[in-house]
């Protein structure tokens, strides 16, 4: 669990990036940020690992305040995925993966063994392993990222737009390899986006950012999607219109799913509920 | 072509004795050259002052450098040190801009991501900055290289042993072959410490050849800007 009580941030520019930010993230959840730019989602996030360090208040790491622990080490055990996946294009994929571990003294023989066995979790080729990261795909590149963020088994992984610069058909295969290997891992996913569609497709819970780190709305998407706390919100969301906005029309003998232009969205199928989880698109 | 060929063992002995000369200099000027980069690149403030200062040390002409460099280290006049100290500093003057630009060309996603890994900022610098700078040092380090060959012959006019004699000999003597044998091999020279440093390149950065993305091509160019 990670506990934001009251935290600011002011950088020396004199920028207040968040303030009085409070928040439970729960463990083994995915909890998304999501907002415009410039909303703090990103300075909240680096705040968890301490890439920044907090103004005032306090963040707690299963109720140790993070602020006493030492960094570097801290950084370890929590594992980063971020935009443009970030690896170290003068180290193969297989040293990419095992930078982690091998940072912590971990014999490199173990560590590229791991780090193959990782490679098979975020489903690349093991052949992938001694090219370099420019050889990659930018898809496969991620991939990488992500192998490297759960490299040392972290129980916190943090990512930061992972999935913002590659194309959508990439995109959407890499947001269903996530929901999988959420499913397997059960790891605690701070995941930081723009994109409300991804934030609803991840997260278990789904927090609205709005500029200086205010919190707009939190809860689950379906809480959220029912609803709005505000127009704001709402209008985020897209709530009122398209895709979001359906209603039935009866045509045929059949119940048709139309969107609020009467588009048709889909056909309502009888008895398929699904697993109950919200899926939202 | 009778001189050279009766005189080969003597172009020989010369060649190496240039060798020896311009190897601790290329090697010092590159050591050198990362702490003080590092700073240039690091504090804004000391970047303009640092790679300036040091830029005009490169204005100094080299014959009276390597005349006043013996009373102010209190050496022989015609010791070697000299030659060594004085190609030093020339090839600092021409390296740590190169140094500071190398360093700074290293995209601050990467250094993030490694900060965000867990590298401690002094194994950062030496695992990923340093490395990742390579490309460009080695483009700055082939030019200190290749000026520090050709200026080594200098110390042959206070009796310095190295290639140069060949010039100051043979245009004492007259004879246009030692003079042409000089330049031959000084070039030669160079063109082969050139080569050696190309292929310690490829072999220290097998990733170099791998990777083409924007961010070495843009490091390449300030390199090259730099080197100009």
């Amino acid at each position: 669990m990670i506990e934001f009580r009251q935290v600011s941030k002011r950088f020396p520019d004199g920028t207040l990036a968040v303030e009085d930010f409070s928040l439970v993230i729960p463990s083994r959840k995915t909890t998304v940020f999501v907002g415009s730019s410039g909303c703090g989602k990103t300075t909240i996030l680096r705040m968890i690992n301490r890439m920044i360090d907090r103004t005032s208040g306090s963040i707690e790491i299963d109720g140790e305040d993070i602020v006493g622990l030492d960094k570097v080490k801290l950084r370890r055990r929590i594992g980063y995925v971020m935009q443009n996946s970030g690896l170290l294009p003068h180290r193969k994929v297989v040293d990419n993966v095992a930078t982690v571990p091998l940072l912590n003294g971990v014999a490199k023989k173990e560590a590229h063994a791991r780090a193959l066995e990782l490679l098979d979790t975020v489903g690349l080729d093991r052949s992938l392993a001694n090219r370099y990261p420019s050889q990659l795909s930018g898809g496969q590149q991620q991939r990488v990222g992500v192998a490297r963020g759960l490299a040392a088994d972290p129980n916190i992984l943090l990512m930061d737009e992972p999935f913002g610069a590659v194309d959508p058909l990439v995109r959407a295969e890499l947001q269903h390899e996530l929901i999988r290997l959420q499913r397997e891992l059960d790891k605690t996913v701070v995941f930081v986006t723009h994109d409300i569609d991804e934030a609803f497709l991840l997260g278990d819970q789904v927090v609205i950012l709005q500029k200086g780190g205010v919190i707009v709305q939190k809860g689950s998407p379906t809480e959220i999607l029912t609803a709005p706390a505000n127009d704001f919100v709402a209008d985020f969301i897209g709530a009122t219109k398209g895709k979001r906005a359906l209603h039935i029309d009866r045509r045929d003998g059949r119940d048709v799913v139309l969107d609020s232009e009467g588009r048709a969205a889909g056909v309502l199928v009888e008895g398929s509920t699904g697993t109950g989880e919200e899926v939202p698109t | 072509m009778n001189w050279v060929i009766e005189n080969l063992p003597l172009i020989g002995q010369r060649t190496l004795e240039h060798l020896a000369l311009s190897i601790p200099p290329i090697v010092l000027s590159f050591v050198l050259s990362v702490p003080l980069g590092w700073v240039a690149n690091r504090y804004r403030l000391s970047r303009g002052v640092l790679l300036t200062v040091l830029g005009l040390l490169y204005a100094i002409p080299s014959l009276p450098l390597l005349i006043v460099l013996p009373i102010i280290l209190g050496t022989g006049a015609r010791d070697s040190i000299n030659v060594v100290v004085a190609l030093t500093l020339y090839g600092i003057a021409l390296m740590v801009r190169t140094t500071s630009d190398a360093l700074g060309s290293v995209s601050s996603d990467i250094s993030q991501s490694a900060t965000a890994m867990g590298f401690s900022p002094w194994t950062r610098f030496w695992k990923v900055d340093l490395p990742l700078a390579g490309p460009v040092l080695l483009a700055g380090i082939r030019v200190v290289a290749v000026s520090t060959v050709s200026l080594v012959t200098v110390g042959a006019v206070l009796g310095i042993k190295s290639l140069g004699l060949l010039f100051t000999d043979g245009l004492q003597r007259n004879i246009v072959a030692e003079v042409l044998a000089g330049m031959v091999a000084t070039i030669a020279l160079a063109l082969l410490i050139d080569a050696a440093l190309v292929l310690l390149g490829r072999l220290l950065m097998p990733w170099a050849r791998a990777t083409r993305t924007s961010s070495t091509r843009r490091s390449r160019l300030t390199a090259e800007a730099a080197a100009s």
